[in-house]
């Protein structure tokens, strides 16, 4: 499989809508209709997908699921090696997480790191029946045994390559582009040379 | 973020907000079953305390251990501080024992500069002398926004012995930084020569500045040294100073609706402030207490938590 | 066998380049002398075996020579501060400043309120040998402000004691001031004050001002200064007696001096060099680190820009009449430590004169067109001889002068290092900093003390 040179388009707005509604049916069909189930989104636009999630799962089966936002950023591995950041918000749904299902909803699933941050700080917060997680892209490379329950997109990347997901909530349009490059501070716009990526 | 936390002057704008922000965020934790971060793990932050300070010092032990770094105290009573060693051998001890962080009170003016000359680690000054004492001011300052809302063109009056207070140094600071204004109130002889520099305006009379106020923040009076000290006395008297600088319920009721008190502790009560008012639901002094924690959890945090 | 010099091209005050010959403590010749004066006097004939003389050359082009410099205002902290300095370390930082005499204060443990120890210091400055060690003695008992010491004694014993002062404090008490005032007039003694009225400085720490209510640290008025002046010319006009003012620090102050003087009260005042160049703004440095550096405490402390504007004008114009060190060595222990804590003083010596080269010379940052060589010869030589009654000292090299003098080289220049001062002590303000002028050579009536910057090994025996 050739990899990509350029910037490319791998979802666009209208491929993004049909993968939330997928997962969402995927949520209600693998928890039996989401009872118990509690969607955390980490941090930035994890919390923008859960909330979409929760949308279509009520307009499906009229189940309304309690939504939260978890920042991991005082959990993370990594704090030593850059200067200290910025933390996120943290807000749990009144009913908390003790005895539920815990979804734990991010953009993208990459090294894991993020993924076991945010076990450790549910750790702290209660005492979840489970926790499953619900990703819209997986890039490979893991680094710890982190797996997600539900996924929107498998896209194989090398890892001169970046993933960068835009929300309409956070960026303005919706959008999962792949380009070249690790710098992850500022996609490229897309230009004129589009490819999509067939999977 | 900065290497030492030794004046207000040392944060602008962007890094005070950031701390305010932060302390935002890890005031949720004290809600929390599990009051801890694993964040400082491995950490060491040593308390410094040259001054006997049960409130600060508590406070920031409380901040650090739950953001899971290990704490140690030096406390003046009973250990090598106490017997004279100087304050550059401690530091070469602190240095050994290899702490992160040393959170420093002290009597002496300019002594956390001193330390930070003789150590790697960071220095937080928790008060030196009649300097200043950064962490108050922002524990004040974010005490003010939640309960204001915002800290942009808000009017603070300071009142009482602005001279010797280091309470009052730092938040002329750091309130000029974050863009509220300041009134100083004091009897002149308790308003430093030079004040007239400082970014504050300056009255002698109370009444007429508390119309205006947001805020008034009483600052405490040392009784035995500003009013009894006979040919050295600042003032005539403990209720001349309370007649004119006091703050009862009739000032009370002659500020804006909204307006609360604050005091940075501990009071005396029916002196500078009266227990009506130091009660009453306007007034933020508990509050500060716990807000203290929060705010120095995230500045452990901005000075320790990275690189 | 005896030893001659012959100081080859120097410039007398900055004057035309000549040459000086050294001969028997005096200056035996000035003129253009290569070859010819060296035979010595015509009854000599140079086959005697008695008088068998070596002639030292040395090459001074370029160089200024002055008359040796008199400090009026030195601390050798012996007895009782060894740790700190000693009469023979602070000899030698005097000899290498230039100096060929120093007037050491009283405030020694124990205080130099007796005979005893002022004849001991005498003693000591005798045997270091280097310069001329002149005791200052205490005004008051133990210094404490209440009983006159006994001056009279100390001014008649083998230290001959003219100056007193209770320098380190100030003698508040004004009927005591008065007392002490009329009683020296009877042997041409005076009183040199430091004038801090203490009940306006209880527990100072640096200049009151915008820099002491930033940082914190209580303040120490030019009132304070001011006010014990004003209060002293007035006693010393009443009764006529000499008053002498230790290091003025104050735009104020100079106001007070320049009005006594002119209404003829017999006032002389004295600055420091350090007050000449460095403000109270040292001491907030940058805020962090460098704030609160104690080798920046002074009493009276380092004021504002206007302040030393105002001295340095005064020193040039004549109202301030001499530059006076007041090199006070501290231990590292009392200047390494919280400001609160650390003494108050700062070294000067070796860096006097350079500090006064690039504060008060020619166009050297004043209004007033600066000082030539011959004003700083005034105010760092003549006028202290004179002031302080020191017969030998503050001659201008000249004919049967005696051979005290320094050679200096205004076109070098050096970056103070405080690990390499004379001094036993390090608390210099000019750590790292570039200063003008270096002392080459010291002589002291005929012998050489200094030599090519560096101190002469073995003095050889100086004549009484």
């Amino acid at each position: 499989m050739a990899y990509p040179q350029t910037t490319k388009t791998i979802l666009t707005a209208a491929d993004i809508s049909r993968t939330v509604d997928r997962i969402a049916h995927q949520i209600l069909e693998k928890t039996e209709g989401a009872r118990d189930a509690v969607l955390l989104g980490i941090p930035t636009r994890g919390f923008p997908l859960a909330r979409r999630l929760a949308g279509r799962i009520a307009t499906f089966e009229d189940v309304s699921i309690p939504v939260g936002v978890l920042d991991v950023t005082l959990y993370r591995d990594d704090l030593r090696m850059r200067a200290a950041r910025a933390i996120g918000k943290t807000q749990i749904p009144p009913a908390g997480i003790d005895g539920r299902l815990v979804i734990l909803v991010d953009d993208v699933l990459f090294s894991g790191r993020t993924v076991r941050a945010a076990l450790d700080a549910l750790g702290d917060l209660g005492r979840p029946r489970a926790v499953q997680l619900a990703v819209l892209v997986d890039r490979g490379h893991r680094e710890l045994p982190i797996r997600a329950d539900y996924v929107g997109k498998n896209i194989p990347t090398s890892l001169s390559e970046s993933v960068r997901v835009r929300l309409s909530e956070t960026d303005g349009a919706d959008e999962v582009q792949l380009y070249p490059g690790t710098d992850t501070s500022a996609a490229p716009a897309t230009g004129a040379a589009e490819r999509r990526v067939v999977a | 973020m900065i290497a030492h936390l030794l004046s207000a002057a040392d944060l602008d704008a962007a890094t005070a907000t950031l701390v305010l922000d932060t302390a935002g965020e890890m005031a949720g934790v004290a809600d929390r079953e599990v009051k801890k971060l694993p964040t400082l793990r491995g950490r060491t932050v040593v308390n410094l305390f040259y001054e006997d300070s049960t409130r600060t010092r508590t406070s920031f032990e409380v901040a650090a251990k739950r953001l899971s770094a290990d704490v140690i105290n030096f406390s003046a009573k009973g250990s090598s501080v106490s017997k004279g060693e100087s304050l550059k051998d401690t530091a070469l001890t602190l240095q050994a024992m290899g702490a992160d962080a040393v959170v420093i009170r002290h009597e002496a003016s300019g002594a956390p500069h001193r330390l930070a000359r003789w150590i790697d680690g960071s220095v937080i000054n928790a008060g030196d002398g009649t300097h200043e004492h950064p962490t108050q001011a922002l524990l004040d300052a974010y005490t003010m926004r939640s309960r204001l809302g915002r800290l942009a063109g808000l009017h603070v009056v300071i009142v009482g012995d602005v001279l010797h207070s280091r309470v009052a140094r730092s938040n002329v600071h750091l309130l000029h930084t974050l863009g509220a204004k300041v009134t100083l109130v004091a009897p002149p002889t308790l308003l430093p020569v030079g004040v007239g520099s400082w970014p504050a305006a300056v009255s002698y009379d109370l009444d007429s500045a508390l119309s205006g106020a947001d805020v008034v923040m009483m600052l405490r009076v040392q009784r035995e040294r500003l009013s009894g000290g006979g040919r050295d006395s600042f003032f005539p008297s403990d209720r001349e100073y309370s007649r004119r600088y006091g703050l009862d319920d009739a000032r009370l009721r002659r500020m804006p609706a909204h307006a609360i008190v604050m005091h940075p502790g501990p009071m005396n009560r029916g002196v500078e402030i009266t227990a009506e008012v130091a009660d009453s639901a306007r007034s933020t002094i508990v509050e500060q207490v716990g807000n203290g924690v929060s705010v120095r959890m995230a500045v452990l945090y901005l000075m320790l938590g990275g690189l | 066998m005896t030893v001659a010099y012959l100081v080859r091209s120097v410039s007398i005050l900055g004057g035309e380049p000549t040459d000086i010959l050294v001969r028997g403590g005096v200056i035996a010749a000035i003129g253009a002398l290569a070859g010819d004066a060296l035979a010595g006097s015509d009854d000599e004939s140079s086959e005697t075996t008695e008088a068998l003389e070596v002639v030292e050359v040395i090459d001074a082009t370029g160089l200024v020579a002055l008359p040796g410099l008199v400090d009026l205002h030195t601390h050798l902290r012996e007895p009782g501060r060894e740790d700190a300095e000693t009469v023979l370390s602070g000899s030698r930082a005097a000899a290498l400043g230039g100096y060929t005499a120093v007037c050491a204060m009283a405030n020694t443990s124990p205080v130099a309120d007796t005979a005893g120890v002022v004849e001991q210091v005498y003693r000591l400055g005798r045997e270091a040998g280097l310069v001329d060690v002149q005791p200052i003695g205490a005004v008051t008992v133990g210094l404490a402000g209440e009983a006159l010491a006994e001056l009279g004694t100390m001014a008649t014993s083998a230290a001959h004691v003219r100056i007193f002062s209770d320098d380190g404090h100030c003698v508040s008490d004004p009927q005591l001031m008065r007392r002490a005032l009329e009683y020296v007039t009877a042997f041409d003694g005076v009183i040199a004050q430091h004038a801090e009225e203490p009940r306006l400085t209880a527990g100072a720490q640096m200049h009151e001002g915008e820099v002491s209510a930033r940082l914190g640290l209580a303040g120490w008025p030019a009132v304070a200064e001011e006010a014990i002046i004003a209060r002293d010319a007035l006693l010393a006009g009443h009764v006529g007696a000499r008053l002498h003012i230790c290091h003025v620090s104050t735009a104020g102050s100079v106001e007070i001096i320049r009005w006594a003087k002119a209404r003829g009260i017999r006032i002389t005042a004295e600055v420091t060099p350090h007050h000449l160049l460095l403000t109270d703004e040292l001491v907030a440095g940058d805020g962090g680190l460098t704030a609160y550096d104690p080798v920046f405490k002074v009493n009276p402390p380092l004021r504002t820009k206007a302040d030393v504007e105002a001295l340095r004008a005064a020193l040039i114009d004549g109202v301030i009449d001499v530059v006076a060190t007041d090199h006070a060595p501290h231990a590292t222990e009392d200047k390494e430590c919280e400001w609160a804590y650390a003494r108050p003083g700062m070294l000067g010596l070796e860096t006097a004169l350079s500090v006064v080269a690039d504060t008060c010379m020619g166009d050297g940052g004043s209004a007033s067109g600066g000082l030539d060589w011959d004003g700083v010869a005034d105010r760092m030589s003549r006028a202290p001889a004179r002031i302080a009654g020191l017969a030998d000292h503050g001659h201008d090299p000249a004919v049967g002068a005696p051979a005290t003098f320094t050679l200096v080289d205004p076109a070098a220049s050096r970056t103070i290092d405080a690990t390499t001062l004379a001094s036993k002590s390090r608390n210099t303000p000019y750590a790292g900093m570039g200063l003008p002028v270096r002392v080459v050579a010291t002589f002291l009536r005929g012998v050489p003390t200094v030599l090519d910057g560096a101190l002469v090994a073995a003095a050889p025996e100086v004549a009484a």
